[in-house]
């Protein structure tokens, strides 16, 4: 009883419960997103459905569900379903090793935040977000057309090429927290008392930047955005189709976010935990915490893309490999001797 | 080594970005052959627009042809209006009143600034830094609300009239040019905030799009395209008209030829044209507002050509009179239709990503070029 | 509109009541030679091509330099005449080694014309030829010129594409608008109509109506949808025109 408790009703409850929140969610930043980008472009941003534009978010998803389904003529149908599909699955499982919280206590039980605890948690995640490189290259494949093909490899080898240097940026964490496991990564930086950033600041920046290319967002947007000459590898999609990319698209910034904060904010730590008089601040509950977090990285993603110009492709692929790669491994090289040095 | 093709081997292409595009420079065909990612030759295919303004010149009268004119360049309409007012002014041998010419200038001036800054939003645009558009259309809402409370009209104004101005400035006129003026350097600051020390700017705009100052001139390039190769010439230093000897500014020069270059010209020359507008502001002088003269306008018979500095470069116009009210030939010459020549020049080598960049920075208003 | 504007200027002449007065800015003491003509009523259509032959207004004035004496040297079999008009100086030569009189335009060192501002051409029906117009400017001199030639309708020029790549589509414009050939142009075909469009517009004898209904009928599939004007046409009824009717 209790193992059919633990085991599978109480994850199925947790993997439901993230099902359910996580196109919420994603609904709830779209609108944030609009709301905040025309704020800095002075201007107010959706107003007219529902009151300040709050019900957009619902108006959106409806719209495009009943759009009309078209596969083009000689696209290949099976591919063609399936490349959103592969995109948004492996956008959405990777929450399941996002630790949201400690554990809380319902009905006497004490019941971790989070679904799953794998001990190779961060790899799981790098690994996932490459299967989801895979369904862009599918949809670019399926269409049938030369320009959306050329557009996907385009961005998935820009996906690829930041995952690298990711990939190199979060070894000086797992080597300060000894595991690779999510929750232990949290968890030795409560014991330490200070969130990773301040040990690892370089790794950090060049996580969120990594992070930002990785999803294909402002200023690193130009295979979506040149869509005069190399279209987008959505371009053929319409309707439900397109709205699942945009949906996988935006959990992966929402995966970043989650990501960034967990391995160097303290995941659901209150800032400062070591500072013992800062203490009042525990009456808040640690998922606010982490949901504050990800609203700030949320925020900068929006930031930026109101800001800034693109790269073009040419000028991104070298950043990527030439300057944030080397950057990277010599941040590995240092930690590591710091660590050896000052006695693990 | 198999000598079969298959999709991704490079050969040439040739692709159209045609006439509809996201970057709206109007209706412009271009035909890019590409190696790859690189261009290596582009033709240009305009007439999208073509509505026979040249024609219509000859049918109507040179009172009547005025507003037609504010069609071409539907941007910076007054600059048109100006440069034929001036033409026929000068066939006829009259001169506008002092104050009319007051009024002349700070109008043409303004749409400038207008002109300018609608150019840095889509081009900013086009590279991708959405919010400086918006910005940009801010500042010139300002500018086209005292084009609306002067003559009626926001972008297609028809300001003056040939021998002056029709309308007197109305009440709260200097009030609100000032206004706007006190507060328009500030708020060029604030562009150049966003763009001009941004690193992803400089690498998208330093050394894309190159031409030199003999290759400039050898194509004809006028403008600020022209000062950004580096060549000091502006026609209102060079061959004074209205009365621009009366006021003081300088002509911003560039020294690469490069898209940045010619985005910092274009900056510069907004806050010249600030300038010329405070100064202007200040010393209207009164008087009349219309040259005396006949209400029908029959020139002598000849030809003559005069050219003034449009946003875009050098406009001119050249009529030819029979001695009747209507022109036997008038002829305009339009700055983008030359300046669009220099595309092909400057585009070979590049990337595709920096030809919209490339459109952008010549600043092409295709009805301009297609008249 | 120039009938109908609202001028609150009356230019102030002596003699005759209601004679609509000729634009040109006199000095006051010009001796008017009044032709004794009935006036027409003021406002009325400007129909009177017959300018009393008086010397009134601007006049060519001959010009010299040493630049024209340069030219008048070296190409004095197709120099015609230099004069200048209204201050702006004309030169006028035969169409034959054009080429090579732009050339020297542009490379002389007394006035080295390295900008060609325009290139142009006017229709003279009466004459039965076009005046291709090239207007320069020389940078380091801050002189314009203008030179133009005539050529007649079958006749080709040649192109000046080889002395100031600028001629390119200026040259191309004006074979669209005019139909002049021009020789050895890289590229010369049209410009703002489509390929295929017959006829060439800025000609004197071309009526700008429903001349696009077939262009529109063979690539669009659709009429034109111009009708006449009804004081115009031969019928009352404003109706489509096709090009069999």
């Amino acid at each position: 009883m209790d193992f059919l408790i633990d085991y599978i009703l109480i994850p199925l409850v947790k993997i439901g419960l993230i099902l359910a929140v996580l196109p919420l969610a994603v609904a709830a930043i779209t609108l944030f997103e609009r709301k905040i980008i025309a704020f800095m472009q002075v201007r107010l941003g959706p107003m007219r459905v529902g009151p300040w534009g709050l019900l957009q978010p619902i108006a959106d998803p409806i719209k495009l569900l009943l759009k009309e389904d078209i596969i083009p003529a000689g696209a290949d149908r099976w591919i063609f379903v399936l490349a959103p599909v592969v995109a948004v699955v492996s956008a959405f499982i990777v929450f399941a090793v996002i630790p949201f919280g400690p554990a809380i206590r319902i009905f006497g039980k004490a019941i971790p935040l989070w679904v799953t605890d794998l001990n190779i948690g961060a790899l799981y995640v790098l690994s996932i977000s490459s299967v989801g490189v895979l369904g862009i290259i599918l949809a670019g494949w399926a269409s049938n057309s030369k320009y959306p093909l050329l557009g996907a490899l385009r961005s998935a080898a820009q996906m690829v090429s930041y995952e690298v240097a990711m990939g190199f940026s979060i070894i000086g964490v797992l080597m300060l927290a000894g595991s690779l496991s999510l929750v232990s990564i949290v968890k030795a930086q409560e014991s330490s008392g200070v969130w990773y950033v301040f040990y690892q600041p370089v790794a950090f920046i060049l996580f969120f930047i990594c992070g930002v290319a990785e999803t294909n967002r402002a200023p690193f947007d130009l295979p979506e955005a040149e869509s005069e000459l190399v279209a987008g590898f959505h371009t053929e999609y319409s309707g439900f189709r397109f709205s699942l990319f945009f949906l996988a698209e935006y959990a992966n910034m929402i995966t970043v976010s989650a990501m960034a904060v967990t391995l160097f904010l303290g995941g659901w730590l209150r800032p400062f935990p070591n500072v013992s008089w800062l203490g009042f601040l525990d009456i808040i509950p640690p998922v606010f915490w982490f949901i504050i977090k990800i609203i700030v990285f949320l925020y900068f993603y929006f930031w930026f893309r109101a800001s800034w110009p693109r790269y073009r492709y040419d000028q991104l692929m070298k950043l990527g490999w030439q300057r944030l790669l080397p950057v990277a491994m010599a941040n590995v090289i240092v930690t590591a001797i710091l660590v050896v040095l000052l006695g693990g | 080594m198999s000598t079969k093709e298959t999709l991704f081997d490079t050969s040439e292409i040739t692709v159209s970005m045609g006439p509809q595009h996201p970057s709206t420079h109007g209706v412009l065909q271009v035909k890019l052959k590409l190696d790859g990612e690189r261009v290596l030759d582009a033709e240009c295919v305009i007439g999208y627009l073509h509505r026979g303004v040249e024609k219509l010149g000859e049918a109507q009268t040179y009172g009547q042809f005025v507003p037609t004119l504010d069609r071409m360049d539907y941007i910076a309409a007054v600059s048109n209006c100006l440069g034929f007012c001036e033409t026929i002014e000068k066939l006829l041998g009259v001169t506008a009143p002092p104050r009319a010419q007051y009024i002349r200038v700070i109008m043409t001036e303004l749409n400038r600034i207008t002109s300018h800054l609608l150019w840095l939003g889509t081009h900013a645009l086009d590279i991708g830094a959405m919010t400086v558009f918006l910005y940009a259309f801010r500042e010139r809402e300002e500018i086209l609300k005292i084009f609306e409370n002067y003559c009626g009209a926001r972008l297609t104004t028809h300001m003056f009239r040939i021998g002056g101005t029709q309308y007197e400035i109305y009440d709260g006129f200097q009030d609100q040019v000032r206004t706007f003026i006190n507060d328009f350097p500030k708020k060029v600051d604030e562009y150049e905030t966003l763009l001009t020390e941004n690193r992803i700017w400089l690498e998208r705009t330093r050394g894309v799009g190159v031409l030199s100052a003999k290759d400039a001139i050898d194509l004809g390039v006028t403008g600020p395209a022209l000062r950004g190769s580096g060549v000091e010439w502006d026609i209102r230093k060079a061959k004074p008209y209205a009365v621009y000897p009366d006021f003081q500014f300088d002509i911003p020069v560039g020294e690469h030829g490069d898209t940045y270059d010619r985005y910092m010209v274009r900056i510069q020359e907004m806050r010249q044209s600030a300038r010329i507008v405070s100064q202007g502001i200040e010393k209207i002088p009164d008087g009349p507002l219309m040259a005396k003269m006949s209400k029908i306008i029959k020139p002598p018979i000849g030809d003559i050509y005069h050219s003034i500095e449009a946003p875009k470069g050098e406009l001119g116009y050249y009529v030819v009179s029979d001695g009747s009210t209507q022109a036997y030939r008038t002829r305009v010459r339009p700055p983008s239709f030359v300046n669009l020549q220099a595309l092909r020049k400057m585009v070979a080598g590049h990337m595709v990503a920096d030809v919209v960049a490339i459109i952008g920075t010549l600043d092409i208003v295709l009805g301009e070029i297609d008249r | 509109m120039a009938d109908e504007e609202k001028d609150n200027q009356q230019t102030e002449k002596p003699a005759g009541p209601a004679k609509p007065v000729p634009p040109a800015p006199a000095p006051p003491g010009e001796p008017k030679a009044a032709v004794p003509k009935p006036p027409p009523p003021p406002g009325a259509k400007p129909a009177a091509p017959a300018a009393p032959p008086k010397p009134k207004g601007p006049q060519q004035e001959p010009w010299s330099s040493p630049l024209v004496d340069a030219i008048k040297e070296k190409f004095g079999g197709e120099f015609i005449k230099s004069y200048s008009f209204i201050g702006q100086n004309q030169i006028e030569v035969k169409k034959d080694r054009i080429a090579e009189i732009m050339t020297f335009l542009r490379d002389n060192t007394i006035v080295p014309f390295n900008y060609l501002v325009d290139e142009t051409a006017v229709h003279w029906p009466k004459d039965e030829q076009f005046e291709i117009v090239y207007i320069l400017y020389s940078f380091p001199k801050n002189e314009h010129v203008r030179v133009k030639t005539r050529i007649k309708e079958f006749e080709e020029i040649e192109s000046v594409v080889s002395v100031w790549t600028t001629a390119d589509w200026l040259e191309r414009e004006v074979y669209d608008m005019f139909g002049v050939r021009y020789a050895n142009h890289p590229n010369l075909k049209r410009i703002l109509l489509p390929e295929d469009w017959v006829g060439y517009p800025l000609r004197k004898d071309y009526n700008i109506r429903l001349q696009d209904v077939e262009w529109v009928r063979k690539h669009l599939g659709i009429d034109s949808g111009q009708k006449f004007y009804v004081g115009e046409a031969r019928h009352e009824d404003t109706g489509y025109i096709t090009p069999s009717g």
